[in-house]
């Protein structure tokens, strides 16, 4: 390969890295939210595929982008605020109900979706930051979606939030000590339910992302465990909202390898291509995690509650 | 505390599941009620798609065979502590394994062969399985996370395999492999009996589930098994190979999916293709919740959600339901299962305890 067809294929990685990778931050920072409290919300895979649906028919319904991704984040809350009351309930487990909102969010979303399927949406506008040059290629990987920034600024504001606020010390006390929370007169289930509410309004805006950005449309096999790799990007971020950016913009650029291989002319199979996210993440995972000590960062009551 | 009745335990264990199961129907009708449908219509068809008929029985006996199968994939994991939720990737592996393997030994035939494409399909989905169990024990791994991304790598492969190397050319509109040979299929149990269509395959799953119930219940590694999945602390403390018996259950679960996938080829679909993907192998994570992952309710539970899914195009022909209106359905009953559990230990506690007056008076006589 030439010089130039590197070249492209590295504009076309990372302008495909903040394309696909901007669903990841989101159901990233709402898993990392939810799990700071506590508590594991697996269900942001049924989550990101709801709000997806209901943020392309909200858009398309009224017109307004903006109206759909606010419904998005909303239908998102509301699935998570079930999780969180569901799991408040005794000998209910996390896992367990987290596999449950899986199901029921992508049966809601098929039901409901059903009548959207053709129809087109007002997109997420791009922001041009590529209009300094000349070549058409370095615009277009530099097109980037509106909520990216805003993805990018409520990882800082989580990071800073968690650290150095009232309510960031009482949900990490939720996820830390559960003791210390209820001692100083907090209702542990209170704040884990609120974190996961939260949790799934940000994911919800992720689901924005995919039906009204990147690929921008809706359809039945728009979000094939994007949702769950998030919630396992956590685990190698970290817990840290910064490290959840970056690990979203690697498996974004990890996702973007295949179509911008094809798209100078390096062929091969589209399905195997689809396979890298997956089987990345598990290989991080396999790195990550050991068996013998706890990793660093992870909230303590994380999986010892119930 | 009132003291708890020896019927208590059995008779919420069977007024729990089907009280939620009763919530998860009346939310689904006032679910299609809100979208302008008749609930007792929808029930109404809801049965009558499932159990109202010879036909509609054959159709829901054949959906529940590998329910049967794909439940037992999470059952068994989860007797030994495990929520694995794999089973869709065994599935297709499976099917995979049994389409695959006349093309590596084209000779295959008879019962023979059959038990052969049946064994590669199980033997491949209890290797990915285990795979999941084996990065949980060694390397800490969530198996949930692991094996619903293994499932994911498994249908990737799948689709890679059937559009690709392994595709018959002779299938135009849809990619599939080269079906199976004639003398390698599984046959209908009584073909010109009210049962219909329906085949072996249900005698296989039902087998295995009272294969599993016994071996649970009866023997010597079932029951070290649970003492894995109750506390794996003491298991490990009293000397119990945990690692062994957490892959074991692992393996012996993912290769009923695999069985799954496998007999879906051998009895129903005859090739490999995207049919397979029916979303058996996450309807099998339900019947095994609302089983309690308990092998021998695991029947009774897949018929009727077997029948639940037989009834689906029902609701789509007369009311014009969505496809996904079981899925909705599905989805309504895992929740309400979940929910039910928090009443598990409490649903006969409402009433007032009876106290005997000499009890009475010990507990007022008692210094507090």
């Amino acid at each position: 390969m030439s010089v130039d067809a590197w070249f492209d294929l590295l504009l076309a990685i990372v302008g495909g890295a903040v394309r696909v990778g901007t669903p990841f931050l989101f159901v990233s920072l709402g898993e990392c939210l939810t799990e700071k409290s506590g508590r594991i919300n697996l269900g942001l895979e049924g989550v990101l595929v709801f709000s997806a649906m209901a943020g392309f028919g909200g858009a398309y319904l009224s017109g307004a982008v903006w109206l759909g991704v606010l419904l998005a984040g909303l239908s998102g809350a509301a699935l998570a605020m079930l999780h969180g009351l569901l799991c408040s309930l005794p000998r209910v487990s996390d896992i367990a109900t987290g596999i449950a909102l899986m199901l029921l969010g992508a049966g809601l979303a098929f039901y409901l979706g059903k009548p959207l399927i053709q129809p087109q949406a007002p997109q997420i506008p791009a922001l041009g930051l590529g209009a300094w040059s000349t070549s058409p290629g370095v615009q277009s990987a530099l097109a980037i979606n509106a909520l990216f920034p805003l993805g990018v600024l409520l990882a800082a504001l989580l990071s800073w939030g968690l650290a150095n606020t009232r309510w960031g010390l009482v949900l990490r006390m939720a996820g830390d000590s559960s003791d210390a929370a209820k001692a100083l007169g907090y209702s542990v289930n209170g704040v884990r339910i609120a974190a996961t509410t939260a949790g799934g309004f940000i994911a919800g805006l992720g689901g924005a992302s995919l039906s009204l950005y990147y690929p921008g449309s809706w359809n039945e096999g728009l979000s094939s465990g994007q949702g769950l790799i998030a919630v396992a990007l956590v685990i190698f971020a970290r817990w840290q909202p910064w490290r959840c950016l970056g690990a979203a913009l690697l498996f974004g650029g990890a996702g973007a390898v295949g179509p911008a291989l094809q798209s100078i002319g390096v062929g091969g199979s589209t399905h195997l291509f689809n396979a890298v996210p997956y089987v990345l993440t598990l290989v991080i995972l396999v790195m990550t995690c050991s068996p013998q000590r706890t990793i660093k960062g992870a909230p303590v009551e994380l999986g010892v509650s119930k | 505390m009132a003291k708890s009745h020896s019927w208590h335990a059995p008779a919420e264990a069977l007024l729990l599941p089907i009280g939620a199961l009763g919530a998860a129907l009346l939310a689904f009708g006032l679910f299609v009620w809100l979208g302008g449908t008749s609930p007792t219509a929808t029930w109404l068809l809801l049965f009558q798609g499932a159990f109202g008929d010879a036909f509609s029985w054959q159709n829901t006996l054949q959906r529940a065979a590998p329910l049967m199968l794909t439940a037992l994939a999470v059952a068994l994991p989860a007797r030994a502590g495990l929520t694995v939720i794999g089973g869709e990737g065994a599935l297709v592996l499976g099917a995979l394994g049994c389409a695959g393997l006349p093309y590596l030994l084209p000779h295959l035939s008879g019962l023979a062969g059959c038990a052969a494409v049946l064994l590669a399909g199980a033997l491949l989905g209890a290797l990915w399985v285990a795979l999941a169990g084996a990065l949980r024990q060694w390397r800490g791994v969530n198996e949930t996370i692991a094996s619903l991304l293994l499932s994911y790598i498994a249908i990737a492969v799948f689709k890679h395999l059937v559009e690709g190397p392994l595709r018959d050319p002779a299938s135009l509109n849809k990619p599939s492999t080269r079906p199976l040979a004639e003398s390698l299929r599984i046959g209908a149990i009584a073909p010109d009996s009210v049962l219909g269509d329906v085949h072996w395959g249900l005698v296989l799953g039902l087998a295995l589930c009272v294969a599993a119930g016994l071996w649970l219940s009866f023997t010597a590694s079932g029951f070290a098994l649970r003492v894995v999945g109750g506390n794996a602390r003491a298991a490990r403390l009293v000397g119990l190979p945990t690692d062994a018996l957490v892959v074991l259950a692992c393996a012996l679960g993912g290769g009923c999916a695999g069985l799954a996938g496998a007999v879906e080829v051998a009895a129903v679909h005859t090739a490999a293709n995207a049919s397979l993907m029916a979303g058996l192998g996450y309807t099998g994570i339900l019947v095994s919740f609302v089983a309690r992952h308990n092998p021998w309710a695991i029947p009774p539970v897949a018929l009727l959600f077997g029948g639940f899914a037989a009834a689906g195009s029902l609701l789509q022909r007369r009311l014009g339901l969505p496809d996904a209106s079981v899925l909705v359905l599905q989805g309504f009953a895992f929740v309400a299962i979940l929910a039910a559990e928090a009443l598990r230990g409490k649903l006969f506690a409402l009433s007032l305890p009876r106290i005997s007056p000499l009890r009475l008076a010990a507990v007022a006589g008692k210094p507090v």
